[in-house]
């Protein structure tokens, strides 16, 4: 046998010695990513805002499935909250007030005319839901928004707004009725006080 | 057992891998911005280097050798070297999450490294056994997270210091880096292997 076919043959045979080890392997150490896992990212609302301090939805649902508290998800809200208890089948408790408070689903507006065009709110954006290149104008696709105003802090010119979206025919809600004209009554507990 | 001994102090401080044979000086720019990174990077590098040189040291003499096609050592060092960090990220992504979360990055990097198949090539070249195999691969990867970390640390301290602005970032980093290959030149000569 010529010098050469020992070569070709000693190669292949490496070649596929350790080809059939790493197909081995593949199969034999394959890591079952957790299907909860799936299930409680798809429940979260993929604002990515970070609130609940981990860097995103599916890291934070990663927590969840390992343990980790249910209520430290201020754009979920109590829905996300009883809908995460279903799935678990643990008890629904209230939210975390460290990690922020539930509010009206808001959208990020760009003041149009004094943006500067300085990149920072795209950088920013963990949806990349900002459009716009160094100095031209950004704006923001409102559909891609999650509102997890993330975008706000590092302007440097304060030109977005954070504005309530109008939630439409499913998610409107009766105004609360304004506190001091439930019960008419004439007692000032906090002048009192301080007068005394 | 001295012989071993010897090899060790070799490899980690007279042939430092990086800084008297310039071998693997990508990850040593590349990777020592940040102390944390240096160490996974060390650690990555510690493991594989160790593994491939013992794995390529058993191709060559059961496979290479028998059938007299020496020539093709770097090909088949370089498939070894690949398959290693496969099968190691393979099975520490199975069995130890922790570890992988640490060296996972890290791993396929060091596939590209010229330390590992530098120590595999000087392997063949010094006609070292066995033993003296997986010593020279330990020593070697020893002493470059050794440097590696001592380098990484040293540019943590010089980001916040006070560096003329054209020497700034990378020039610093490189003078950094010769002078401490120059220090490394005080240990010529206190072994002789």
């Amino acid at each position: 046998m010529s010098l050469i076919t020992t070569a070709i043959l000693a190669l292949a045979a490496l070649a596929i010695a350790f080809g059939a080890l790493l197909g081995f392997a593949a199969i034999r150490f394959r890591v079952e990513g957790n299907p909860l896992v799936d299930q409680i990212d798809g429940i979260l609302p993929q604002t990515q805002c970070g609130q609940c301090g981990h860097p995103g939805c599916r890291p934070y649902a990663e927590g969840i499935a390992n343990g980790e508290d249910i209520n430290k998800c201020p754009p979920g809200g109590e829905s996300t909250i009883q809908a995460l208890a279903d799935l678990l089948d643990v008890e629904p408790m209230a939210l975390d007030a460290e990690h922020g408070e539930e509010t009206v689903k808001k959208v990020a507006i760009i003041r149009e005319d004094e943006c500067i065009g300085c990149t920072k709110c795209i950088q920013a954006c963990p949806v990349d839901a900002i459009l716009g290149a160094a100095k031209h104008m950004h704006t923001v696709i409102e559909s891609e928004c999650t509102g997890c105003d993330l975008c706000v802090e590092p302007c440097p010119v304060d030109c977005i707004d954070m504005v309530p979206v109008d939630a439409g025919l499913a998610g409107w809600k009766w105004n609360s009725p304004s506190q001091s004209n439930i019960i008419a009554t004439d007692a000032q507990p906090f002048k009192s006080i301080s007068a005394a | 057992m001295t012989d071993y001994l010897l090899i060790l102090i070799s490899t980690i401080l007279v042939n430092n891998f990086v800084l008297v044979q310039f071998l693997g000086l990508c990850p040593f720019m590349g990777v020592s911005n940040k102390l944390e990174t240096a160490m996974g990077m060390s650690l990555a590098t510690t493991f594989v280097l160790t593994l491939s040189s013992v794995c390529s040291y058993l191709v060559y003499t059961f496979l290479l050798a028998p059938f007299g096609i020496e020539y093709l050592q770097t090909i088949s060092f370089i498939l070894v070297i690949a398959v290693v960090v496969q099968f190691t990220e393979m099975v520490v992504r199975k069995t130890s999450p922790l570890l992988y979360r640490v060296l996972g990055i890290f791993l396929p990097l060091i596939t590209t490294n010229c330390a590992v198949l530098g120590v595999a090539l000087l392997n063949i070249k010094k006609q070292n056994g066995f033993i003296e195999s997986i010593m020279y691969g330990f020593g070697a990867a020893v002493g470059f997270a050794l440097v590696l970390v001592l380098f990484s640390a040293m540019r943590e301290r010089i980001t916040v210091a006070d560096v003329p602005t054209p020497f700034k970032g990378s020039a610093i980093g490189m003078i950094t880096a010769g002078l401490m290959s120059l220090a490394f030149m005080g240990f010529t000569g206190l072994v002789n292997i």
